[in-house]
């Protein structure tokens, strides 16, 4: 998806870059610390095979693998449910932030 | 649009209006970070309470707060309140109850600050949720009512939007202009906006958007039918998030004439199609 700027950015790339660097470093810190804290618990196996961790590692192969302004679209896309077909009960459902595949919906 | 030139310390106040914000769950101190602020127009669909409520009594109590109890409140404070009155999706599985709310709704549709009917939507995109959506879409169709439309959260939204756009498509009577759909995502954003409709950008930075994310939407997709607002409700969210985000336009350097585009002349257009509509 090749994605424009309907209106202009009114910064250079080195005025953003002064702007927000820190801020993004501390996040990237903060998801470093989050997948190791996983690793060092004691069923890190079972952890890394969770849906929701699937999709964070796949988000982050997304967020290497794009090289145009598409990332933060094709991320969103990657944790939605793209079926078509409406659900046949929602009760006690909750939204998680990533698709398990329609299997298992928590209650 | 050119802004008037001012003395420097002399800027025009800055006027905001939140289209979408649940100040039943809010407190006085937040009225008054509003009017501090500058947002002296609010309007306030209705929603789930956080629990499922067991009787229509419990909505006639809740649409009467939304119509004659928070208006008089907010006006303590120089604040403009409107509201918008629906059954939201999270308590739409029981179709029963929903059928007796959806029959009491004109009467509040019909009073002085209701704009029109919300917000109405999907939540799991569910069969029932469906069903309910149908309804209310039928209702404003007949009464000519504008809609304000929740989209699902999270992993659902994609799915969700989609569902809800199909079926307004296909209700002649209702014109895109006339809908907001809203807690729009970077991955819903054109397909809605394509669609004819206004969208809402929602600020809530764990779940939905933060202020740099929405100056990135408005800089991608442009600055015409979207509204952002802060959705602050009894959860974790922030009633002056709006201000947060024009000034976030601000510190990047957009001019003060788009930044009173986006947050007082865009949802004064929408919500200004109700003639019920007026800015303090």
């Amino acid at each position: 998806m090749n994605i424009t700027s309907q209106i202009p950015i009114p910064l250079s790339s080195s005025q953003i870059l002064d702007m927000s660097f820190l801020e993004n470093r501390a996040r990237l810190l903060e998801m470093a610390a989050f997948l190791d804290r996983i690793e060092r618990s004691a069923n890190a196996d079972a952890g890394k095979l969770d849906f929701r961790y699937q999709a964070l590692i796949n988000g982050i192969r997304l967020l290497l693998d794009r090289s145009d302004a598409g990332r933060t679209t094709a991320i969103q896309i990657s944790f939605s449910d793209q079926t078509t077909e409406p659900i046949a009960d929602a009760n006690g459902l909750k939204a998680h932030g990533a698709w398990n595949g329609g299997g298992n919906e928590s209650h | 649009m050119a802004s008037k030139p001012t003395a420097p310390g002399m800027e025009a106040a800055m006027k905001v209006i939140d289209p979408h914000i649940h100040m039943v769950s809010r407190t006085t101190d937040d009225y008054l970070a509003l009017a501090y602020g500058g947002i002296h127009t609010i309007s306030e669909p209705s929603f789930w309470p956080g629990f499922d409520r067991c009787g229509v009594a419990g909505f006639h109590d809740y649409f009467h707060q939304l119509t004659v109890i928070e208006p008089a409140r907010a006006a303590r404070f120089k604040i403009r309140h409107f509201c918008w009155i629906g059954l939201n999706a999270k308590e739409a599985e029981n179709t029963v109850l929903g059928e007796e709310v959806l029959a009491i709704l004109p009467q509040y549709l019909d009073r002085p600050t209701t704009l029109g009917i919300g917000e109405v939507g999907l939540n799991k995109n569910s069969r029932n949720e469906i069903t309910m959506f149908e309804r209310h879409v039928e209702l404003a169709a007949q009464r000519d009512e504008l809609l304000m439309v929740h989209t699902p959260h999270l992993e659902d939204k994609l799915k969700g939007t989609r569902i809800i756009m199909a079926i307004l498509s296909n209700e002649p009577r209702i014109a895109p202009s006339r809908v907001l759909i809203d807690h729009a995502e970077e991955h819903t954003i054109a397909e809605i906006k394509a669609g004819g409709y206004w969208f809402g950008l929602t600020l809530y930075p764990d779940s939905k958007g933060s202020p740099a994310r929405a100056v990135d939407a408005i800089e991608t997709f442009g600055a015409e039918q979207i509204c952002i607002n802060s959705s602050a409700d009894w959860s974790v969210s922030d009633p002056t998030a709006t201000l947060k985000t024009a000034n976030e336009m601000r510190r990047r350097g957009h001019s003060e004439a788009l930044i009173t585009k986006i947050f007082f002349d865009n949802p004064a257009g929408f919500l200004g199609q109700s003639p019920k509509f007026s800015v303090a």
